[in-house]
């Protein structure tokens, strides 16, 4: 009996030891992984990063007109995506209480949400692309604003339905209708919720390299032509990390480095700042 | 004196219980204002306005299905069904086959599964029996930051850091010790060159980890305490009340999470680019490089030339979406039964 008891007390501390060994994994590869980029980006990091554009292998340059893109197509493509994932989130939470469109919605987006973002990049290629016959920066903006959405609609609908119905009645009872109940009360109530779900969203469009490279592209040169290939970070990595050139290999790692203190900072001022419980 | 007052008040307003905003029908509502028919039709058109969007979400699924099949039609023609079965890749002779990718894909998966189950399962037991409560927040947002590093920085990392690591200590190993077991040791020969099938798969266990931990806190912390704290009164250890309480009741919900994080593994593209080699070759060594359907895109999608080429890449595509969108629904829905039956509970 006795070694029995020992044998279960053995089972459980052997177990339990491993989760912490577990827990501590999970966490040594987020340390190595940011321990990794700041001591090779760091070196890296120059003024020359900021001011000059990318250059062609054997020779100075910084990151300027990658830098700029991105920024600039996750600009657009927030733009674009927050307003509709907004409202089709206001759909589900506010009117879709009853009927079939809402429930299936939820299904596709939920599904959509952790699709693989390639495809989204290979969809913009077949019906934008192709079309148009040359990759453009708008077409990178459509891909981003494409997995803005999902998103964007999924946070909007779990915070409407944090309101409480009450709040709702209240304004119904004061005559509101309900486009003004909506916009006026419990969107605003809100507000915060709504703001680290776009939050999130930027962080997330701000890594995608995927939907980019049949998209935006890349272009070794500064351009604000929307309507041209455009250089955008994670591309411009990419690229350079896979050459074989020493110079180029720095850079991805400077630019791998902002990218990641980008996201980073994005997703702890999502969670701190705007402190409400977010829901995947 | 207090009890009083509430009589009164309670007396002096009856208590209405209002419907639910959806349950009031416009007509019933008598408006004072009369600009009611107004406010009527400004609903109308909001609610619309949203509806539309809504409608907008599947009508771009549809739209990728769509777009995905007119854009593989040309291979589809060419190769039928035997696109499936064919290892052959040749760009110069335009024979495509998508059996090498797909054995990628899923092996990646595979080895990603195989390291990222256990561990989600113990950072997820962490995190809700054993972590004191002032450490559970900042551990868990820290695991879900993992999932928060982009991709390409996961791929670069694995590559110049990981890769050299296993050629010179890891893969060495596996072969002079797994290589020598019969049957199984196929998959450990070869020389180790640090990319490859293998790597690929360990960096995106790391990828799905914070996925898979996430979901089984999530459905870890619903458990209803009566239930663990009678396991604990007959006398069970921790690690019996998780085994045999927690993961029967939570079963459902953590094999959604998994296939959540089969999900994702299947359709990561960048970390698997870096890491897998991209060549068309099909071996049983999981340490020589491979290819996905992902990676398989990402490098050569900018530079087909010809209609077959690129046909061929989309029906990749459009593979790699088929299978990420069964696999996904699946999760979806048990996830969903989960939350249903929790309902019925509570």
């Amino acid at each position: 009996m006795s070694h029995r008891y020992s044998r279960r007390l053995f089972v459980n501390r052997f177990n339990l030891v491993m989760s912490l060994v577990t827990m501590a994994f999970g966490l040594a590869f987020l340390a190595w992984i940011l321990w990794t980029l700041f001591q090779a980006g760091f070196h890296a990091l120059s003024v020359d990063l900021f001011t000059k554009m990318t250059p062609p292998p054997g020779s100075n340059g910084g990151l300027l007109n990658a830098i700029a893109g991105s920024l600039l197509m996750a600009a657009m493509g927030t733009v674009i995506g927050t307003p509709i994932g907004i409202l089709a989130g206001i759909y589900l939470a506010e009117y879709g209480r009853r009927g079939w469109l809402a429930p299936v919605t939820r299904f596709i987006n939920d599904i959509l949400l952790s699709a693989p973002s390639i495809v989204i990049g290979l969809f913009i290629y077949e019906v934008y692309v192709f079309r148009a016959g040359h990759f453009s920066a708008w077409a990178g903006s459509l891909a981003l604003a494409l997995i803005v959405i999902p998103v964007v609609i999924r946070t909007t609908e779990n915070m409407l339905k944090l309101v409480p119905d009450s709040l709702r009645e209240a304004a119904a009872a004061l005559g509101t209708p309900q486009w003004k109940m909506i916009l006026m009360v419990t969107l605003r109530a809100v507000k915060a919720g709504i703001v680290t779900g776009v939050l999130l969203a930027v962080a997330r469009i701000s890594g995608e390299t995927a939907p980019l490279l049949f998209t935006a592209l890349n272009n070794q040169f500064w351009t604000s032509n929307l309507d041209s290939p455009m250089a955008n970070l994670p591309v411009v990595i990419f690229q350079f990390a896979m050459s074989p050139y020493n110079d180029w290999q720095q850079l991805a790692w400077a630019g791998a480095l902002l990218i990641t203190l980008a996201v980073l900072i994005l997703n702890v001022l999502a969670r701190t700042v705007f402190r409400q419980p977010i829901t995947r | 004196m207090n009890a009083s007052t509430m009589q009164t008040t309670a007396d002096a307003i009856p208590v209405i219980i209002a419907p639910l905003p959806s349950q009031i029908k416009a007509s019933t509502v008598r408006m004072p204002d009369p600009k009611s028919k107004n406010i009527k039709l400004q609903d109308l058109i909001f609610r619309a306005v949203t509806r539309t969007f809504a409608f907008l979400v599947l009508a771009v699924l549809l739209a990728i299905i769509g777009s995905l099949i007119y854009g593989s039609l040309p291979a589809m023609r060419k190769f039928g069904i035997g696109f499936l079965a064919s290892a052959e890749w040749n760009p110069v002779t335009e024979q495509f086959g998508a059996l090498v990718p797909i054995v990628g894909t899923l092996a990646t998966s595979a080895i990603a599964l195989l390291i990222g189950i256990p561990v989600s399962f113990g950072i997820a037991l962490f995190l809700t029996e054993l972590s004191p409560p002032w450490l559970k927040r900042p551990l868990g947002t820290a695991i879900e930051l993992l999932a928060a590093i982009p991709s390409i920085i996961y791929g670069m990392w694995g590559l110049f850091v990981l890769a050299p690591l296993f050629a010179d200590h890891v893969q060495p190993w596996l072969i002079k010790t797994l290589g020598a077991v019969p049957l199984a040791g196929a998959l450990f020969k070869g020389p180790p060159q640090g990319i490859g099938v293998l790597t690929a798969g360990f960096v995106l266990s790391i990828m799905v980890i914070p996925f898979i931990a996430s979901v089984m806190r999530d459905v870890f912390d619903v458990v209803p305490p009566v239930l663990k704290e009678s396991a604990y009164g007959l006398g069970c250890t921790t690690w019996e009340v998780v085994w045999n309480i927690v993961l029967p009741y939570t079963k459902v919900g953590v094999i959604g999470g998994i296939m959540l994080g089969l999900g994702r593994a299947l359709g990561e593209t960048m970390a698997v680019t870096f890491l897998i080699g991209n060549a068309h070759q099909l071996t049983m060594s999981i340490l020589a490089p491979g290819n996905s359907i992902a990676s398989a895109l990402a490098n050569e999608f900018t530079e087909a030339v010809g209609d077959l080429y690129t046909s061929s890449l989309i029906e990749l595509g459009l593979i790699l979406f088929v299978i990420t969108f069964i696999v996904l629904a699946f999760a979806k829905l048990l996830l969903l039964q989960l939350a249903k039956s929790e309902g019925r509970r509570t």
